[in-house]
């Protein structure tokens, strides 16, 4: 059983929603998102780490701003790597990347794998990669017992749902709309029927992303799944911060008030 | 062996590299185009407007006075750029537009980058009556802002890109981030032969019209097929269109790429001849990138070759020895823009004008009884003005 996978079934069994915060390497600075990673590795379950890349398609403006500004620091994978390597040493809370399949394919398939297994990462969520064309990247993250997490979506039929599930280790992504990243008022209406599609085709660990933006959607989110993703509204109180220790206190505020959703 | 295969795969090139939401909306588009492409309703639908409404077949003209100038092998254009808009993009968009109608698309979305496939979209959109909104990137919209009045005539909406770079590659991912967010209502009318699999297929597919009707023409004014073909690579639709129907013939293909200000100089738009194989828009193909993966701008006078990738068939096609690709700077393609202007009368657009230019290599070193023929996919009224600028002369 991966790290990720024990992680769920420890909270399956605390009977509370997994919190999976995710933040953009080098956004504002490589040094702050080290500091802000550290600090919410003390409250999230898993962490998930943005490599910046030049064509988000799956992002919405707040990331995709946030991947350029990455970028002009000239943050990019080995910085990243280097930088998750750092918080290896202070923190044991599981990591998993999430960046774009070019990204990794240049990189070198298994030498990816390597590199990240080397730095301590436990798993890697590609959003433009869906099982069919991932058959040489299962195998190189499995021989690096690097979870492969897969994502699923409302417009996914029964077909997908069965086949997305097997290729998925460690948890299954749920996109909770049909859309792009960023932070939403409300929840889309169809979500929990979404979710009890999938729930019938698997038993895996389902953590919900994509426009979770408050601990009252959290505390829906937590009814129907295993696990919150939350993206863009902590990037959003970031940029609300005057400083990074007021970006620290926003986003610990925030995920705090979150895990109390989520029934901790 | 039919390509792509049934995983819509040329080789190790294309794919679907799309976020799941799109996955099932592709699978639909391929099961529809596939019902289509053998319903006999649809094809005569088709072949009518391209008939009566974009004013197929186009012709094969002998370039006379061009041949003479060059002395060598006789040359032919095949003058795309007397199709309704001023070039071939109308040939895919009246078959992408026909065949959201009768999925039941209620909603038309396309990128552009000069604006050329946004303008044959529009049109074909306003002639069937469907809403339409084109992305285009801010600094497009800035150049070409003759051909965002053109769309918004054409009853369309012309929606600013400002991310990234702000030109073709940051229109695609935005009309992408749409198609996501709109999948049910919302047909993407791709312009090229890039994307996902079934567009390079589909959009291949719409554009061999032109690739036929040269073979039958040449085939009567000459008796034979041509030597050579050469055409301009972009995305990679104009050519496709013309070589399709020659692939198993002994005719030589030559794509002609964007050397920008010169392949040394990371300022082009080149793919095939400098780029490495990777990701964009949801295939596997040559693109420009450096060695992390992020993809690098593109550099071209000409704003349909300013892109850093091409059609994947395209990079089977080079790996196979299939066809040979070449590229043409800037001056170079200004210099043949203004010979072809001179000699024949014809004002080409800036893409052909570097498949024009290619000529200059080519013909001089080949007999008078051999053949080229040039697509001439477009004409250069919308390049005016940014070969006046780059000429240095005010009008």
């Amino acid at each position: 059983m991966s790290r990720i996978e024990e992680r769920f079934t420890k909270l399956r069994g605390e009977g509370r929603g997994a919190l999976i915060p995710y933040i953009m390497a080098g956004y504002p600075t490589l040094e702050s998102s080290r500091r802000i990673i550290e600090a919410l590795a003390k409250w999230g379950d898993i962490i998930e780490i943005g490599i910046p890349y030049s064509d988000p398609l799956a992002d919405g403006a707040t990331i995709q701003k946030a991947s350029v500004v990455a970028l002009s620091h000239g943050i990019k994978t080995p910085q990243v790597l280097e930088m998750i390597e750092d918080l290896r040493r202070v923190t044991d809370t599981p990591f998993v990347i999430m960046t774009y399949y070019n990204a990794i394919y240049k990189y070198g398939l298994d030498a990816f794998a390597k590199a990240v297994a080397g730095v301590g990462v436990d798993g890697v969520i590609i959003p433009d990669l869906p099982p069919e064309e991932a058959h040489p990247w299962r195998s190189a993250a499995e021989a690096n017992s690097i979870d492969t997490i897969f994502l699923l979506a409302p417009t996914s039929t029964e077909d997908r749902i069965r086949k997305v599930a097997s290729a998925c280790r460690g948890f299954i992504y749920c996109v909770s709309l049909t859309g792009v990243t960023g932070a939403r008022e409300a929840l889309s209406i169809t979500l929990p029927q979404f979710i009890s599609r999938v729930r019938v085709l698997t038993d895996k660990p389902l953590a919900i992303g994509f426009g979770i933006s408050s601990p009252e959607h959290a505390r829906e989110v937590a009814k129907i799944a295993d696990g919150v993703i939350i993206g863009s509204a902590l990037i959003g109180l970031i940029d609300e911060a005057k400083d990074e220790r007021e970006q620290i206190a926003k986003v610990t505020g925030f995920v705090r008030d979150i895990l109390a959703a989520l029934g901790k | 062996m039919l390509l792509p295969d049934r995983t819509g795969h040329f080789g190790e090139f294309g794919g679907k590299f799309v976020p799941e939401t799109l996955m099932t909306a592709l699978a639909e588009l391929e099961e529809a185009y596939n019902k289509y492409k053998e319903d006999e309703d649809f094809q005569r639908e088709l072949d009518y407007y391209l008939k009566e409404y974009a004013g197929r077949p186009t012709p094969l003209y002998f370039a006379e006075r061009l041949t003479q100038r060059f002395g060598g092998a006789k040359i032919y254009l095949k003058r795309e750029d007397l199709c309704h808009t001023g070039a071939h993009k109308i040939n895919n968009t009246i078959g992408q537009v026909l065949l959201a109608r009768r999925m039941g698309k209620t909603r038309i979305i396309a990128e552009t980058g000069a604006g050329q496939h946004g303008v044959a979209t529009a049109t074909a959109a306003a002639m069937f009556g469907i809403p339409c909104q084109v992305y285009m990137g801010e600094e497009d919209v800035r150049r070409q802002s003759l051909n965002v009045f053109r769309m918004k005539l054409l009853g369309a909406e012309v929606i600013p890109v400002s991310s990234g770079s702000k030109t073709l590659k940051d229109a695609i991912n935005e009309a992408i981030r749409d198609w996501v967010t709109n999948v049910e209502t919302t047909h993407y009318v791709i312009g090229s032969v890039v994307g996902p699999h079934p567009y390079p297929m589909m959009v291949r597919d719409f554009q061999t019209v032109i690739g036929r009707e040269t073979k039958e023409q040449i085939l009567e004014k000459e008796g034979c097929l041509p030597d050579y073909i050469v055409a301009c690579v972009g995305g990679g639709s104009n050519s496709i269109g013309i070589f399709y129907p020659f692939l198993e013939t002994r005719v030589k293909l030559i794509g002609v790429e964007a050397a920008g200000l010169g392949l040394k100089t990371r300022r082009h738009g080149a793919s095939l001849c400098e780029g490495t194989k990777g990701i964009l828009h949801g295939s596997l193909s040559y693109v420009l990138q450096d060695q992390y993966g992020q993809i690098r701008p593109a550099h071209s006078i000409s704003a349909g070759l300013d892109y850093p990738g091409v059609g994947p068939e395209h990079s089977y096609l080079k790996e196979k020895g299939l066809a040979t690709y070449n590229a043409i700077t800037d001056e170079e393609a200004l210099e043949a823009f203004q010979l072809l202007s001179e000699t024949e009368g014809i004002l080409p657009a800036l893409e052909p004008a570097h498949a024009i230019a290619y000529l200059k290599q080519l013909a001089p070193n080949l007999s008078e009884d051999e053949i080229i023929v040039v697509n001439l996919s477009g004409r250069g009224d919308k390049d005016v003005q940014v070969v006046a600028q780059a000429l240095g002369i005010e009008v």
